[in-house]
Protein backbone atom coordinates (compact mmCIF):
# COMPACT_ATOMS: atom_id res chain seq x y z
CA UNK A 1 0.00 0.00 0.00
CA UNK A 2 2.79 2.43 0.86
CA UNK A 3 4.84 3.55 -2.13
CA UNK A 4 8.29 2.04 -2.56
CA UNK A 5 9.88 5.33 -1.48
CA UNK A 6 7.72 5.52 1.63
CA UNK A 7 8.74 1.98 2.58
CA UNK A 8 12.43 2.83 2.30
CA UNK A 9 11.93 6.03 4.31
CA UNK A 10 10.06 4.15 7.03
CA UNK A 11 12.92 1.65 7.21
CA UNK A 12 15.27 4.63 7.52
CA UNK A 13 13.28 5.92 10.53
CA UNK A 14 13.48 2.47 12.08
CA UNK A 15 17.27 2.37 11.52
CA UNK A 16 17.70 5.75 13.24
CA UNK A 17 15.59 4.57 16.20
CA UNK A 18 17.79 1.47 16.52
CA UNK A 19 20.93 3.65 16.59
CA UNK A 20 19.30 5.78 19.32
CA UNK A 21 18.58 2.60 21.31
CA UNK A 22 22.31 1.86 21.44
CA UNK A 23 23.19 5.49 22.08
CA UNK A 24 20.89 5.50 25.12
CA UNK A 25 23.06 2.90 26.81
CA UNK A 26 25.79 5.50 27.44
CA UNK A 27 24.21 6.07 30.87
CA UNK A 28 21.64 4.25 33.00
CA UNK A 29 19.36 7.33 33.01
CA UNK A 30 19.00 7.52 29.23
CA UNK A 31 19.00 3.74 28.71
CA UNK A 32 15.34 3.09 29.43
CA UNK A 33 14.24 5.68 26.88
CA UNK A 34 16.73 4.16 24.43
CA UNK A 35 15.16 0.75 24.88
CA UNK A 36 11.75 2.24 24.05
CA UNK A 37 13.22 3.76 20.87
CA UNK A 38 14.50 0.33 19.91
CA UNK A 39 11.09 -1.27 20.43
CA UNK A 40 9.36 1.41 18.33
CA UNK A 41 12.00 0.94 15.61
CA UNK A 42 11.37 -2.80 15.40
CA UNK A 43 7.60 -2.23 15.48
CA UNK A 44 7.78 0.18 12.54
CA UNK A 45 9.93 -2.27 10.59
CA UNK A 46 7.47 -5.13 11.18
CA UNK A 47 4.37 -3.07 10.33
CA UNK A 48 5.91 -1.70 7.13
CA UNK A 49 6.88 -5.22 6.06
CA UNK A 50 3.43 -6.62 6.84
CA UNK A 51 1.73 -4.11 4.53
CA UNK A 52 3.87 -5.08 1.51
CA UNK A 53 1.75 -6.37 -1.37
CA UNK A 54 3.57 -9.71 -1.46
CA UNK A 55 2.67 -10.38 2.18
CA UNK A 56 -0.80 -11.93 2.37
CA UNK A 57 -0.46 -14.83 4.75
CA UNK A 58 -1.60 -12.80 7.79
CA UNK A 59 -3.28 -15.48 9.91
CA UNK A 60 -0.22 -17.71 10.00
CA UNK A 61 2.24 -14.84 10.42
CA UNK A 62 0.31 -13.39 13.37
CA UNK A 63 0.05 -16.86 14.90
CA UNK A 64 3.83 -17.32 14.61
CA UNK A 65 4.48 -13.88 16.15
CA UNK A 66 2.01 -14.59 18.97
CA UNK A 67 3.53 -17.97 19.86
CA UNK A 68 7.12 -16.67 19.65
CA UNK A 69 6.26 -13.48 21.50
CA UNK A 70 4.58 -15.40 24.31
CA UNK A 71 7.55 -17.72 24.77
CA UNK A 72 9.98 -14.80 24.66
CA UNK A 73 7.91 -12.68 27.03
CA UNK A 74 7.52 -15.43 29.63
CA UNK A 75 11.23 -16.26 29.46
CA UNK A 76 12.15 -12.59 29.87
CA UNK A 77 10.02 -12.29 33.01
CA UNK A 78 11.04 -15.57 34.61
CA UNK A 79 14.75 -15.93 33.90
CA UNK A 80 16.96 -15.31 36.98
CA UNK A 81 19.65 -12.67 36.50
CA UNK A 82 22.33 -15.24 37.34
CA UNK A 83 21.24 -17.07 34.15
CA UNK A 84 21.67 -14.11 31.79
CA UNK A 85 24.84 -15.42 30.06
CA UNK A 86 23.21 -18.67 28.91
CA UNK A 87 19.96 -16.86 28.04
CA UNK A 88 21.83 -14.47 25.77
CA UNK A 89 23.78 -17.36 24.23
CA UNK A 90 20.53 -19.20 23.53
CA UNK A 91 19.01 -16.15 21.89
CA UNK A 92 22.05 -15.82 19.62
CA UNK A 93 21.39 -19.35 18.45
CA UNK A 94 17.82 -18.39 17.52
CA UNK A 95 19.06 -15.50 15.37
CA UNK A 96 21.48 -17.87 13.65
CA UNK A 97 18.79 -20.48 13.02
CA UNK A 98 16.29 -17.98 11.64
CA UNK A 99 18.96 -16.58 9.31
CA UNK A 100 19.58 -20.11 8.01
CA UNK A 101 15.85 -20.79 7.54
CA UNK A 102 15.35 -17.53 5.65
CA UNK A 103 18.33 -18.30 3.42
CA UNK A 104 16.99 -21.80 2.60
CA UNK A 105 13.58 -20.31 1.94
CA UNK A 106 15.06 -17.66 -0.36
CA UNK A 107 17.00 -20.28 -2.28
CA UNK A 108 13.86 -22.43 -2.63
CA UNK A 109 11.76 -19.55 -3.90
CA UNK A 110 14.03 -16.77 -5.24
CA UNK A 111 11.16 -15.25 -7.26
CA UNK A 112 9.35 -14.41 -4.02
CA UNK A 113 12.24 -12.17 -2.98
CA UNK A 114 12.73 -10.60 -6.39
CA UNK A 115 16.30 -11.92 -6.53
CA UNK A 116 15.85 -14.29 -9.46
CA UNK A 117 17.18 -13.74 -12.97
CA UNK A 118 15.15 -14.25 -16.13
CA UNK A 119 15.32 -18.07 -15.83
CA UNK A 120 13.99 -18.04 -12.28
CA UNK A 121 17.33 -19.02 -10.76
CA UNK A 122 19.51 -16.87 -8.52
CA UNK A 123 21.74 -13.98 -9.62
CA UNK A 124 25.42 -14.67 -9.02
CA UNK A 125 25.67 -11.75 -6.56
CA UNK A 126 22.69 -13.14 -4.64
CA UNK A 127 24.32 -16.57 -4.52
CA UNK A 128 27.44 -15.12 -2.88
CA UNK A 129 25.32 -13.17 -0.38
CA UNK A 130 23.22 -16.24 0.35
CA UNK A 131 26.36 -18.32 0.88
CA UNK A 132 27.79 -15.81 3.37
CA UNK A 133 24.50 -15.36 5.24
CA UNK A 134 23.89 -19.12 5.46
CA UNK A 135 27.27 -20.20 6.77
CA UNK A 136 27.58 -17.37 9.29
CA UNK A 137 24.06 -18.10 10.49
CA UNK A 138 24.73 -21.84 10.74
CA UNK A 139 27.98 -21.40 12.70
CA UNK A 140 26.23 -18.89 15.00
CA UNK A 141 23.43 -21.40 15.59
CA UNK A 142 25.42 -24.46 16.67
CA UNK A 143 28.26 -22.52 18.34
CA UNK A 144 25.72 -20.63 20.47
CA UNK A 145 23.99 -23.87 21.43
CA UNK A 146 27.33 -25.29 22.66
CA UNK A 147 28.07 -22.04 24.52
CA UNK A 148 24.60 -22.26 26.07
CA UNK A 149 25.25 -25.87 27.13
CA UNK A 150 28.57 -24.94 28.73
CA UNK A 151 27.16 -21.90 30.53
CA UNK A 152 24.07 -23.74 31.74
CA UNK A 153 26.10 -26.67 33.03
CA UNK A 154 24.59 -29.17 30.56
CA UNK A 155 28.07 -29.62 29.10
CA UNK A 156 31.34 -29.52 31.00
CA UNK A 157 32.91 -26.06 31.09
CA UNK A 158 36.31 -27.67 30.62
CA UNK A 159 37.94 -27.27 27.22
CA UNK A 160 37.63 -30.35 24.98
CA UNK A 161 40.89 -30.81 23.12
CA UNK A 162 42.26 -33.62 20.98
CA UNK A 163 45.15 -34.16 18.62
CA UNK A 164 44.67 -32.70 15.16
CA UNK A 165 41.82 -30.49 16.32
CA UNK A 166 42.99 -27.34 14.56
CA UNK A 167 43.82 -29.31 11.42
CA UNK A 168 40.29 -30.77 11.45
CA UNK A 169 38.79 -27.28 11.73
CA UNK A 170 41.02 -26.07 8.92
CA UNK A 171 39.98 -28.96 6.65
CA UNK A 172 36.30 -28.42 7.47
CA UNK A 173 36.67 -24.71 6.77
CA UNK A 174 38.31 -25.32 3.40
CA UNK A 175 35.66 -27.91 2.42
CA UNK A 176 32.89 -25.53 3.43
CA UNK A 177 34.31 -22.69 1.35
CA UNK A 178 34.84 -25.10 -1.55
CA UNK A 179 31.21 -26.22 -1.45
CA UNK A 180 30.20 -22.57 -1.16
CA UNK A 181 32.17 -21.64 -4.27
CA UNK A 182 30.56 -24.53 -6.15
CA UNK A 183 27.16 -23.29 -5.05
CA UNK A 184 27.99 -19.79 -6.29
CA UNK A 185 28.86 -21.26 -9.70
CA UNK A 186 25.96 -23.64 -10.34
CA UNK A 187 23.28 -22.71 -7.73
CA UNK A 188 22.18 -26.28 -7.06
CA UNK A 189 21.02 -27.88 -3.81
CA UNK A 190 23.82 -30.43 -3.31
CA UNK A 191 26.71 -28.00 -2.69
CA UNK A 192 24.36 -25.71 -0.74
CA UNK A 193 23.36 -28.47 1.69
CA UNK A 194 26.94 -29.74 2.02
CA UNK A 195 28.09 -26.21 2.80
CA UNK A 196 25.27 -25.82 5.34
CA UNK A 197 26.01 -29.17 6.99
CA UNK A 198 29.74 -28.47 7.34
CA UNK A 199 29.02 -25.02 8.76
CA UNK A 200 26.76 -26.58 11.42
CA UNK A 201 29.53 -29.03 12.39
CA UNK A 202 32.14 -26.28 12.35
CA UNK A 203 30.10 -24.30 14.88
CA UNK A 204 30.49 -27.20 17.31
CA UNK A 205 34.14 -28.01 16.68
CA UNK A 206 35.20 -24.36 16.94
CA UNK A 207 33.67 -23.85 20.40
CA UNK A 208 34.36 -27.11 22.27
CA UNK A 209 38.07 -26.33 22.96
CA UNK A 210 37.18 -23.06 24.69
CA UNK A 211 36.91 -23.13 28.50
CA UNK A 212 34.24 -21.69 30.79
CA UNK A 213 35.94 -18.47 31.88
CA UNK A 214 36.75 -17.54 28.29
CA UNK A 215 33.00 -17.44 27.70
CA UNK A 216 32.75 -13.63 28.02
CA UNK A 217 34.80 -13.41 24.81
CA UNK A 218 32.83 -16.17 23.08
CA UNK A 219 29.42 -14.79 24.00
CA UNK A 220 30.52 -11.37 22.71
CA UNK A 221 31.88 -12.90 19.54
CA UNK A 222 28.68 -14.83 18.86
CA UNK A 223 26.79 -11.60 19.48
CA UNK A 224 28.91 -10.13 16.71
CA UNK A 225 28.28 -13.14 14.41
CA UNK A 226 24.51 -12.88 14.88
CA UNK A 227 24.77 -9.30 13.64
CA UNK A 228 26.83 -10.25 10.59
CA UNK A 229 24.31 -13.02 9.83
CA UNK A 230 21.49 -10.45 9.90
CA UNK A 231 23.50 -8.14 7.63
CA UNK A 232 24.10 -11.08 5.26
CA UNK A 233 20.34 -11.63 4.99
CA UNK A 234 20.01 -7.87 4.41
CA UNK A 235 22.39 -8.10 1.44
CA UNK A 236 20.43 -11.03 0.04
CA UNK A 237 17.16 -9.13 0.26
CA UNK A 238 18.72 -5.80 -0.74
CA UNK A 239 17.25 -4.33 2.44
CA UNK A 240 19.33 -1.49 3.91
CA UNK A 241 17.65 -1.58 7.30
CA UNK A 242 18.74 -5.18 7.87
CA UNK A 243 22.22 -4.22 6.76
CA UNK A 244 22.34 -1.24 9.15
CA UNK A 245 20.95 -3.19 12.11
CA UNK A 246 23.24 -6.15 11.39
CA UNK A 247 26.32 -3.94 11.05
CA UNK A 248 25.51 -2.17 14.35
CA UNK A 249 25.15 -5.47 16.20
CA UNK A 250 28.20 -6.90 14.46
CA UNK A 251 30.45 -4.02 15.45
CA UNK A 252 29.00 -3.96 18.97
CA UNK A 253 29.87 -7.61 19.54
CA UNK A 254 33.32 -7.12 18.01
CA UNK A 255 34.08 -4.22 20.35
CA UNK A 256 32.94 -6.23 23.38
CA UNK A 257 35.17 -9.15 22.32
CA UNK A 258 38.09 -6.74 22.02
CA UNK A 259 37.43 -5.25 25.49
CA UNK A 260 37.20 -8.73 27.03
CA UNK A 261 40.42 -9.94 25.36
CA UNK A 262 42.25 -6.82 26.49
CA UNK A 263 41.04 -7.34 30.06
CA UNK A 264 42.57 -10.83 29.97
CA UNK A 265 45.72 -9.71 28.14
CA UNK A 266 45.15 -12.37 25.51
CA UNK A 267 44.63 -12.13 21.78
CA UNK A 268 41.34 -13.15 20.20
CA UNK A 269 43.30 -15.69 18.16
CA UNK A 270 44.71 -17.24 21.35
CA UNK A 271 41.22 -17.46 22.90
CA UNK A 272 39.80 -19.05 19.73
CA UNK A 273 42.54 -21.67 19.63
CA UNK A 274 41.23 -22.69 23.03
CA UNK A 275 42.66 -25.17 25.51
CA UNK A 276 43.30 -22.47 28.13
CA UNK A 277 42.26 -23.30 31.69
CA UNK A 278 42.61 -27.07 31.46
CA UNK A 279 44.09 -28.94 34.40
CA UNK A 280 47.67 -29.13 33.09
CA UNK A 281 49.44 -26.13 34.64
CA UNK A 282 48.04 -26.60 38.15
CA UNK A 283 50.77 -28.99 39.24
CA UNK A 284 53.74 -26.79 38.37
CA UNK A 285 52.40 -23.59 39.92
CA UNK A 286 50.67 -25.20 42.85
CA UNK A 287 53.58 -27.35 43.95
CA UNK A 288 54.44 -25.21 46.95
CA UNK A 289 50.82 -24.65 47.83
CA UNK A 290 50.54 -27.14 50.67
CA UNK A 291 53.64 -25.84 52.43
CA UNK A 292 52.72 -22.17 52.50
CA UNK A 293 51.09 -20.82 55.66
CA UNK A 294 47.63 -19.33 55.33
CA UNK A 295 45.70 -17.29 57.87
CA UNK A 296 42.10 -18.27 58.03
CA UNK A 297 39.40 -16.78 60.21
CA UNK A 298 35.75 -16.98 61.11
CA UNK A 299 32.97 -14.59 60.17
CA UNK A 300 33.30 -12.89 63.58
CA UNK A 301 36.91 -11.93 62.87
CA UNK A 302 35.95 -10.58 59.46
CA UNK A 303 33.00 -8.67 60.92
CA UNK A 304 35.30 -7.06 63.49
CA UNK A 305 37.66 -5.83 60.75
CA UNK A 306 34.83 -4.57 58.56
CA UNK A 307 33.02 -2.77 61.38
CA UNK A 308 36.11 -0.88 62.44
CA UNK A 309 37.14 0.08 58.92
CA UNK A 310 36.74 3.58 57.55
CA UNK A 311 36.56 2.42 53.94
CA UNK A 312 35.72 -0.98 52.45
CA UNK A 313 35.97 -2.10 48.81
CA UNK A 314 34.16 -5.27 47.77
CA UNK A 315 35.45 -7.30 44.79
CA UNK A 316 32.77 -9.70 43.51
CA UNK A 317 33.47 -12.53 41.06
CA UNK A 318 31.84 -15.50 39.41
CA UNK A 319 31.60 -17.31 42.79
CA UNK A 320 29.07 -14.69 43.87
CA UNK A 321 26.86 -15.56 40.89
CA UNK A 322 27.20 -19.31 41.40
CA UNK A 323 26.19 -19.04 45.07
CA UNK A 324 23.49 -16.43 44.27
CA UNK A 325 24.86 -14.43 47.17
CA UNK A 326 24.12 -10.94 45.79
CA UNK A 327 21.12 -10.29 48.07
CA UNK A 328 22.89 -11.46 51.22
CA UNK A 329 25.89 -9.33 50.24
CA UNK A 330 23.62 -6.31 49.86
CA UNK A 331 22.46 -6.81 53.47
CA UNK A 332 26.08 -6.82 54.63
CA UNK A 333 26.60 -3.57 52.72
CA UNK A 334 23.49 -2.00 54.26
CA UNK A 335 24.65 -2.80 57.78
CA UNK A 336 28.12 -1.37 57.09
CA UNK A 337 26.68 1.79 55.52
CA UNK A 338 24.37 2.28 58.50
CA UNK A 339 27.44 2.10 60.76
CA UNK A 340 29.12 4.87 58.82
CA UNK A 341 31.56 2.73 56.81
CA UNK A 342 32.25 3.91 53.27
CA UNK A 343 31.55 0.96 50.92
CA UNK A 344 32.44 0.70 47.24
CA UNK A 345 32.36 -2.13 44.71
CA UNK A 346 35.19 -2.86 42.26
CA UNK A 347 34.36 -4.71 39.04
CA UNK A 348 36.94 -6.33 36.80
CA UNK A 349 35.83 -6.33 33.13
CA UNK A 350 35.91 -10.14 32.89
CA UNK A 351 34.31 -10.85 36.28
CA UNK A 352 31.51 -13.36 35.71
CA UNK A 353 30.60 -15.12 32.49
CA UNK A 354 29.62 -12.20 30.26
CA UNK A 355 30.46 -8.50 29.96
CA UNK A 356 28.70 -6.51 32.70
CA UNK A 357 27.44 -9.66 34.47
CA UNK A 358 28.40 -8.43 37.98
CA UNK A 359 26.84 -5.01 37.45
CA UNK A 360 23.49 -6.59 36.65
CA UNK A 361 23.61 -8.91 39.66
CA UNK A 362 24.41 -6.01 41.98
CA UNK A 363 21.68 -3.89 40.41
CA UNK A 364 19.25 -6.75 40.95
CA UNK A 365 20.16 -6.74 44.65
CA UNK A 366 19.40 -2.98 44.75
CA UNK A 367 23.01 -1.89 45.04
CA UNK A 368 23.01 1.70 43.72
CA UNK A 369 25.12 1.89 40.54
CA UNK A 370 27.02 4.97 41.70
CA UNK A 371 28.93 2.99 44.35
CA UNK A 372 29.98 0.41 41.72
CA UNK A 373 33.32 1.28 40.08
CA UNK A 374 35.21 0.02 37.05
CA UNK A 375 38.77 -1.26 37.38
CA UNK A 376 40.52 1.89 36.15
CA UNK A 377 38.48 4.13 38.44
CA UNK A 378 39.05 2.11 41.60
CA UNK A 379 42.67 0.92 41.26
CA UNK A 380 44.23 4.21 42.49
CA UNK A 381 42.03 4.02 45.61
CA UNK A 382 43.17 0.65 47.00
CA UNK A 383 46.24 2.10 48.74
CA UNK A 384 43.86 4.30 50.71
CA UNK A 385 41.43 1.49 51.59
CA UNK A 386 41.26 -0.18 55.01
CA UNK A 387 39.64 -3.49 54.09
CA UNK A 388 39.07 -5.23 50.76
CA UNK A 389 36.51 -8.04 50.71
CA UNK A 390 37.15 -10.41 47.79
CA UNK A 391 34.15 -12.63 47.28
CA UNK A 392 34.18 -15.37 44.66
CA UNK A 393 36.97 -13.80 42.58
CA UNK A 394 40.48 -15.18 42.11
CA UNK A 395 42.67 -14.63 39.04
CA UNK A 396 41.63 -10.97 38.64
CA UNK A 397 43.25 -10.19 42.02
CA UNK A 398 46.46 -12.22 41.55
CA UNK A 399 49.47 -9.92 42.14
CA UNK A 400 51.59 -12.27 40.02
CA UNK A 401 50.06 -10.58 36.96
CA UNK A 402 52.07 -7.48 37.95
CA UNK A 403 55.14 -8.95 39.64
CA UNK A 404 56.00 -12.32 38.11
CA UNK A 405 57.06 -12.24 34.45
CA UNK A 406 57.05 -16.05 34.34
CA UNK A 407 53.34 -16.24 35.23
CA UNK A 408 50.96 -17.16 32.38
CA UNK A 409 48.76 -14.21 33.35
CA UNK A 410 51.67 -11.72 33.55
CA UNK A 411 50.55 -8.42 32.02
CA UNK A 412 46.85 -8.99 32.61
CA UNK A 413 45.31 -5.90 34.20
CA UNK A 414 44.19 -6.75 37.74
CA UNK A 415 42.39 -5.15 40.66
CA UNK A 416 45.31 -4.12 42.87
CA UNK A 417 43.71 -5.28 46.11
CA UNK A 418 47.05 -6.17 47.76
CA UNK A 419 47.70 -2.43 48.20
CA UNK A 420 44.95 -2.20 50.82
CA UNK A 421 45.69 -2.44 54.56
CA UNK A 422 43.70 -5.67 55.04
CA UNK A 423 42.32 -8.22 52.61
CA UNK A 424 39.50 -10.65 53.35
CA UNK A 425 38.99 -13.45 50.83
CA UNK A 426 35.81 -15.53 50.83
CA UNK A 427 36.49 -18.77 48.98
CA UNK A 428 35.40 -22.36 49.39
CA UNK A 429 38.93 -23.77 49.35
CA UNK A 430 42.46 -22.93 48.29
CA UNK A 431 41.79 -24.48 44.87
CA UNK A 432 43.25 -22.76 41.85
CA UNK A 433 41.24 -20.41 39.64
CA UNK A 434 40.51 -20.67 35.95
CA UNK A 435 44.08 -19.95 34.90
CA UNK A 436 45.17 -22.96 36.98
CA UNK A 437 47.39 -20.72 39.10
CA UNK A 438 47.96 -20.37 42.79
CA UNK A 439 47.19 -16.85 44.02
CA UNK A 440 49.96 -15.16 46.06
CA UNK A 441 47.37 -12.87 47.55
CA UNK A 442 46.08 -15.72 49.74
CA UNK A 443 49.45 -16.11 51.50
CA UNK A 444 50.13 -12.48 52.36
CA UNK A 445 50.39 -11.39 56.00
CA UNK A 446 47.59 -8.89 55.54
CA UNK A 447 45.21 -11.49 54.07
CA UNK A 448 42.64 -13.49 56.01
CA UNK A 449 40.84 -16.36 54.26
CA UNK A 450 37.24 -17.24 55.09
CA UNK A 451 36.69 -20.75 53.78
CA UNK A 452 33.01 -20.86 52.93
CA UNK A 453 30.47 -20.62 50.15
CA UNK A 454 29.84 -16.96 49.23
CA UNK A 455 26.22 -16.98 50.38
CA UNK A 456 26.84 -18.76 53.68
CA UNK A 457 29.74 -16.42 54.39
CA UNK A 458 27.56 -13.36 53.79
CA UNK A 459 24.82 -14.74 56.04
CA UNK A 460 27.36 -15.44 58.78
CA UNK A 461 28.69 -11.89 58.36
CA UNK A 462 25.17 -10.48 58.77
CA UNK A 463 24.80 -12.44 62.02
CA UNK A 464 28.20 -11.34 63.29
CA UNK A 465 27.70 -7.68 62.39
CA UNK A 466 24.36 -7.33 64.15
CA UNK B 1 32.26 32.66 -23.71
CA UNK B 2 35.00 30.75 -21.94
CA UNK B 3 32.79 30.77 -18.89
CA UNK B 4 29.90 29.17 -20.70
CA UNK B 5 32.15 26.41 -22.05
CA UNK B 6 33.43 25.77 -18.54
CA UNK B 7 29.88 25.66 -17.31
CA UNK B 8 28.90 23.13 -19.92
CA UNK B 9 31.92 21.05 -19.08
CA UNK B 10 31.07 21.12 -15.40
CA UNK B 11 27.48 20.12 -16.07
CA UNK B 12 28.65 17.32 -18.29
CA UNK B 13 31.05 16.04 -15.64
CA UNK B 14 28.30 16.26 -13.01
CA UNK B 15 25.92 14.37 -15.28
CA UNK B 16 28.54 11.69 -15.79
CA UNK B 17 28.99 11.35 -12.04
CA UNK B 18 25.23 11.04 -11.46
CA UNK B 19 25.01 8.59 -14.32
CA UNK B 20 27.80 6.47 -12.86
CA UNK B 21 26.18 6.49 -9.41
CA UNK B 22 22.84 5.40 -10.86
CA UNK B 23 24.47 2.59 -12.75
CA UNK B 24 26.35 1.33 -9.71
CA UNK B 25 25.58 -2.23 -8.78
CA UNK B 26 22.96 -2.43 -6.00
CA UNK B 27 25.46 -4.49 -4.06
CA UNK B 28 27.90 -1.58 -4.05
CA UNK B 29 25.20 0.76 -2.75
CA UNK B 30 24.33 -1.72 0.00
CA UNK B 31 28.00 -2.15 0.76
CA UNK B 32 28.40 1.62 1.24
CA UNK B 33 25.53 1.61 3.72
CA UNK B 34 27.09 -1.40 5.47
CA UNK B 35 30.49 0.25 5.92
CA UNK B 36 28.97 3.52 7.14
CA UNK B 37 26.78 1.63 9.62
CA UNK B 38 29.85 -0.14 11.01
CA UNK B 39 31.43 3.27 11.64
CA UNK B 40 28.28 4.50 13.39
CA UNK B 41 28.19 1.31 15.47
CA UNK B 42 31.85 1.65 16.37
CA UNK B 43 31.41 5.17 17.72
CA UNK B 44 28.11 4.58 19.46
CA UNK B 45 29.19 1.36 21.18
CA UNK B 46 32.48 2.75 22.55
CA UNK B 47 30.31 5.26 24.41
CA UNK B 48 28.28 2.57 26.14
CA UNK B 49 29.15 2.49 29.84
CA UNK B 50 30.75 -0.86 30.87
CA UNK B 51 28.14 -1.24 33.63
CA UNK B 52 25.52 -1.71 30.89
CA UNK B 53 27.38 -4.25 28.77
CA UNK B 54 24.94 -7.05 29.63
CA UNK B 55 21.87 -5.00 28.63
CA UNK B 56 23.82 -4.00 25.50
CA UNK B 57 24.11 -7.68 24.58
CA UNK B 58 20.46 -8.44 25.21
CA UNK B 59 19.25 -5.41 23.28
CA UNK B 60 21.54 -6.14 20.33
CA UNK B 61 20.06 -9.62 20.43
CA UNK B 62 16.61 -8.14 19.98
CA UNK B 63 17.93 -5.81 17.25
CA UNK B 64 19.55 -8.59 15.23
CA UNK B 65 16.13 -10.26 15.22
CA UNK B 66 15.32 -7.62 12.62
CA UNK B 67 15.74 -10.66 10.35
CA UNK B 68 12.02 -11.05 11.07
CA UNK B 69 11.58 -8.68 8.11
CA UNK B 70 13.13 -11.31 5.84
CA UNK B 71 11.14 -14.04 7.55
CA UNK B 72 7.83 -12.22 6.98
CA UNK B 73 8.65 -11.77 3.29
CA UNK B 74 9.57 -15.48 3.11
CA UNK B 75 6.25 -16.53 4.63
CA UNK B 76 4.12 -13.90 2.87
CA UNK B 77 2.69 -16.08 0.08
CA UNK B 78 -0.72 -17.70 0.58
CA UNK B 79 0.45 -20.93 -1.00
CA UNK B 80 1.94 -23.21 1.67
CA UNK B 81 5.22 -24.69 0.51
CA UNK B 82 8.69 -25.29 1.94
CA UNK B 83 9.59 -21.60 1.57
CA UNK B 84 6.51 -20.39 3.46
CA UNK B 85 6.77 -22.95 6.26
CA UNK B 86 10.47 -22.24 6.88
CA UNK B 87 9.64 -18.54 6.80
CA UNK B 88 6.91 -18.99 9.43
CA UNK B 89 9.26 -20.90 11.73
CA UNK B 90 11.80 -18.09 11.31
CA UNK B 91 9.09 -15.52 12.15
CA UNK B 92 8.35 -17.40 15.38
CA UNK B 93 12.03 -17.72 16.36
CA UNK B 94 12.71 -14.05 15.65
CA UNK B 95 9.60 -13.08 17.63
CA UNK B 96 10.94 -15.01 20.66
CA UNK B 97 14.07 -12.87 20.48
CA UNK B 98 12.37 -9.55 19.86
CA UNK B 99 9.95 -9.88 22.77
CA UNK B 100 12.43 -11.72 24.99
CA UNK B 101 15.34 -9.41 24.18
CA UNK B 102 13.57 -6.11 24.68
CA UNK B 103 11.65 -7.24 27.77
CA UNK B 104 14.64 -8.70 29.56
CA UNK B 105 16.62 -5.54 28.72
CA UNK B 106 13.84 -3.42 30.15
CA UNK B 107 13.77 -5.58 33.28
CA UNK B 108 17.52 -5.17 33.76
CA UNK B 109 17.58 -1.45 33.08
CA UNK B 110 14.79 -0.90 35.61
CA UNK B 111 17.11 -2.34 38.28
CA UNK B 112 19.84 0.25 37.84
CA UNK B 113 19.13 2.88 40.50
CA UNK B 114 21.10 5.70 42.04
CA UNK B 115 21.71 6.11 45.78
CA UNK B 116 18.49 7.31 47.34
Amino acid sequence: MLSANMVVLAYLVASVLIILALKGLSSPESSRQGNTFGMVGLLIAVIVTLQLNSVQNYAWIFAAIAVGGLIGGITARKVPMTHMPQTVAFMHSLVGLSAVLIAVSAFYNPVGYGIADANGSLHVASRIELFLGTFIGAITFTASLIAFGKLHGLLSGKPVTFAGQHLLNLVLGVLMIGAGVMFCMDATWAPFLIMLGIALVLGVTLIIPIGGADMPVIVSMLNSYSGWAAAGIGFTLGNNMLIVAGALVGSSGAILSYIMCKAMNRSLFHVLLGGFGGDAPAASAGGAQADRPVQSGAAEDAAFLLKNARSVVIVPGYGLAVARAQHALKEVVDILLSQGVEVKFAIHPVAGRMPGHMNVLLAEADVPYDIVYEMDEINPEFSDTDVVLVIGANDVTNPAAKTDPSSPIYGMPILEVSKAAHVLVVKRSLSVGYAGLDNDLFYMDKTMMIFDDAKKACEALIQALD
Amino acid sequence: MYESIDCNKTIQVAQNVVHTAQNADPFVMSFSVFVLAIFVGYHVVWNVTPALHTPLMSVTNAISSIVIVGAIIASGGLEMNLATVLGLIAVGLAAVNIFGGFMVTQRMLAMFKKRS
